[in-house]
């Protein structure tokens, strides 16, 4: 029986649950697996993915999983199709189809599109006969006094419109994701301002090229501020404050979902300020989308760290990622509860941000351009 | 639960207080193009007060010569005393807010007086009632021979909302049109040049201390177009008006919105609530961030009961709407009233009596509670040629 795309994003939005972004380049994979003292080898990358897929009760806490195509083609070690494994749990098999990041010509240094739109329509079409049932796409925005440039705004909206639509026509739920970065020494405040610009010139776009929206899902970064802003990290309470009124301003509620992305928080900064942006719109009511998450790093560090001492501690990683799971299904109700020491991160305020997450000046198409 | 009405006092003495409260850690989140209005934390309260549950706004704003056309229609002069008369009815009908926050006005009637010397703005003040303002000075023909128009009343704007706002004046209104059903229409001229004229005239109105009611209204008008198609160029519109708001950095959570109801042409056959409450929601759902405290429909040709209803519907359809689903209603407040009155002194306590059942009707239509039956029911649409030529008079 066909579910439409409105049926999907609301089973991806469904309260309590979220998303697992487990769609990390090869090339990303790579410098977190060889971090951990990992060899980058396509049956580790698939033992990997297959700890978390195979985590028996994942289906409680996570509606969709988003992949990278390597993945969506995996098997267990069993043999058994991953997106069967999936779908056997309930959570929905989801696909990264960007192809990564590039500088944008005439905007300032830093600033990027991201590529993808020839031969994403075709790519959809395969991606649906392999049992996708929702996309993700990427665009990041790079933060100061004076950027991003209204070029880098404009073209990366309208890009994740075309994109959005796009998928839309082949059966995928598209998930619009223009991540403001973390990197940078800019206030919350001017963060909060970008946030309103890039979302709102995000949703214009949506306007503009007819997305369904009910079909459709917005994965935006929390407002926080630059991980070298003066003054360190903002308190829970402003971080919701301002992510809320920010979204309020600009995202109409026929979206039924905004999944944000941990992008840098550590796994317990992610929870708690989650937990907040709930508990911040149930105060001031009338906030009709779900607001969830679509963690990568943060539901996946600690996990990494315990099963790359030792893979066969496949248990042990399980419960730890179901874990981490579940405490973010409570934030996305407003009902994680912060005592110290009950979140299952064991990687404390060790933080998670990477430096290769925008434009690094890499050149395209040899499979580094960061994602 | 009932907001509070805020005591018309200097927005100055509202700011140094403001900023005797605030802690110095606190994070400011304010908009990237929003203007510094020192007005903004009363506008905010001022819209949040206007679109409270159970209330909606009296639409008497109409011109001169508009309101001349209605009073002959009951063998009244059109002079100014029976205009001053008229509007006199309407807002000393008594208990008139518990229904109504807010009233429109026209410029002549915000200097105005009742009988007793009393002016209209304090009346309406005594019965918990915002004045507002109508400030556009009205509709332009727009070039390209479809009858399309823009709405006049740009220049000026900031002096006069200062005026109107030392009068007591705490809102204001201006009414874009975008004409639907013939092919060609709404051009991309019409679409931008009536969301840019709104948008700017709600920063003026937030810079000078009015909250801005924008009025977007794709019309009822001939033809057989069906709702779906009014539905599509409605979300057309509305999403420009949005975008451009934001861009020019008004504040959201300080304006209301005065759109249609989305129906099919006046020569379709006529959508029943349920279906105009499912579209019409859509379309809103579609359109407008939660930040709107209020959207009040305009009632435009619908019937007094077809308005009711419609409304009741609506919030049955969306109990939890983000934004108050609420009315700003001019003839369907009015017609029955003006019909009863006749400007005649003995029938002033009747025809009082209907303007506050309808008010009351509609007043529970907007929290989904009307159960009828409907003060006036039965009536035809009330439909009025559009007036063009401007300059407001």
């Amino acid at each position: 029986m066909a579910s439409s795309l409105a049926d999907v994003a609301a089973q991806l939005s469904a309260p309590g649950k979220g998303l697992l972004a487990s769609d990390e380049s090869t090339a990303t994979i790579g410098k977190r697996l060889e971090k951990a003292g990992l060899p980058n080898t396509e049956e580790i990358r698939r033992a990997y993915r297959e700890l978390y897929y195979t985590t028996p009760g994942m289906g409680q806490y996570i509606s969709g999983v988003i992949m990278f195509k390597e993945t969506l083609y995996q098997s267990t070690k069993a043999g058994r199709p991953f997106v069967e494994v999936l779908a056997e749990q309930g959570i929905l098999a989801g696909i990264k189809v960007d192809e990564g990041l590039e500088p944008l010509a005439g905007a300032a240094d830093g600033e990027t599109h991201t590529k993808g739109l020839e031969g994403l329509e075709a790519n959809c079409h395969e991606y649906v006969r392999a049992g996708a049932k929702f996309a993700k796409w990427r665009a990041t925005l790079k933060v100061t006094d004076t950027l991003p440039s209204a070029l880098a705004v404009e073209r990366n909206a309208d890009e994740l419109a075309q994109y959005a639509k796009i998928c839309q026509n082949c059966g995928l739920v598209p998930v619009v994701e223009p991540e403001i970065l973390i990197d940078g020494s800019h206030s919350q405040e001017r963060f909060g301002q970008v946030t309103e610009q890039v979302i709102g010139a995000t949703v214009a776009a949506l306007w503009r090229h007819g997305v369904e929206l009910e079909g459709c899902l917005l994965k935006p970064q929390m407002v926080i501020p630059g991980a070298d802003a003066e003054g360190g990290k903002a308190s829970a309470a402003d971080v919701a404050r301002c992510t809320v009124a920010a979204l309020r301003r600009v995202v109409p509620p026929a979206i039924p979902g905004i999944m944000f992305l941990s992008g840098g928080q550590t796994e317990e900064e992610a929870t708690i300020n989650l937990n907040a942006v709930n508990r911040e719109a149930q105060a001031v009511g009338r906030c009709a989308w779900a607001l969830s998450f679509s963690f990568g790093r943060a539901l996946q560090a600690s996990v990494l760290k315990l099963w790359s001492t030792d893979q066969t501690r496949v248990a042990e990683a399980q419960q730890l990622a179901l874990a981490l799971a579940r405490v973010n299904s409570e934030a996305a109700l407003g009902r994680y509860s912060a005592s110290s020491g009950s979140h299952p991160s064991t990687l404390g305020a060790a933080t998670l941000h990477e430096t290769f997450r925008g434009w690094n000046g890499q050149p395209a198409g040899n499979g580094t351009a960061a994602q | 639960m009932q907001a509070k009405m805020q005591a018309p006092r200097s927005a100055v003495s509202g700011r140094a207080a403001a900023r005797s409260r605030v802690s110095t850690t606190k994070v400011v989140c304010r908009a990237l193009n929003s203007m510094e209005s020192p007005y903004a934390e009363e506008l905010k309260k001022t819209a949040a007060y206007i679109s409270q549950k159970g209330k909606g706004i009296l639409a008497s704003d109409e011109s001169n010569a508009t309101t001349g056309k209605r009073l002959e229609s009951v063998g009244v002069e059109n002079t100014e005393d029976n205009r001053r008369a008229w509007r006199e009815l309407l807002y000393t009908a008594p208990g008139l807010g518990q229904y109504i926050s807010g009233a429109i006005m026209f410029e002549e009637t915000l200097y105005q007086k009742a009988r007793d010397g009393r002016q209209f703005v304090d009346i309406l003040l005594a019965q918990g009632i915002y004045p507002g303002i109508k400030v556009d000075t009205g509709l332009q023909i727009l070039p390209g021979g479809k009858g399309e128009t823009t709405t006049q009343g740009l220049d000026g704007l900031a002096d006069r909302c200062k005026a109107y706002r030392k009068q007591g004046a705490r809102f204001a209104k201006w009414r874009a049109v975008v004409k639907i059903g013939e092919a060609g229409c709404p051009s991309t001229t019409a679409v931008l040049e009536n969301a840019h004229g709104l948008a700017r005239y709600a920063q003026i109105c937030q810079e000078n201390g009015l909250v801005p009611i924008v009025e977007p209204e794709v019309t009822l008008g001939p033809g057989d177009y069906s709702i779906e198609e009014t539905a599509f160029w409605s979300e057309r519109v509305y999403s420009h008006v949005m975008r451009l708001l934001n861009e020019y950095g008004v504040v959201l959570e300080g304006i209301l919105l005065k759109p249609n109801m989305c129906l099919p042409g006046l020569d379709a056959p006529v959508a029943p609530p349920k279906l105009v409450a499912e579209v019409t929601t859509r379309t809103m759902m579609r359109s407008i961030p939660p930040a709107v405290p209020g959207i009040h429909f305009l009632s435009g040709g619908m019937s007094e009961e077809e308005s009711t209803l419609n409304l009741q519907a609506l919030n049955e359809a969306c109990p939890d709407a983000p934004w108050a689903l609420t009315f700003s209603y001019g003839r369907a407040l009015q017609s029955s009233t003006l019909k009863t009155w006749a400007g005649k002194q003995e029938n002033w306590d009747a025809a009082q009596s209907i303007l506050l059942k309808l008010a009351k009707a509609n007043s529970e239509a907007s929290t989904g509670s009307f159960k009828g039956p409907h003060p006036v029911p039965g009536g035809g649409r009330i439909l009025q040629a559009l007036r063009t030529g401007g300059a407001g008079k």
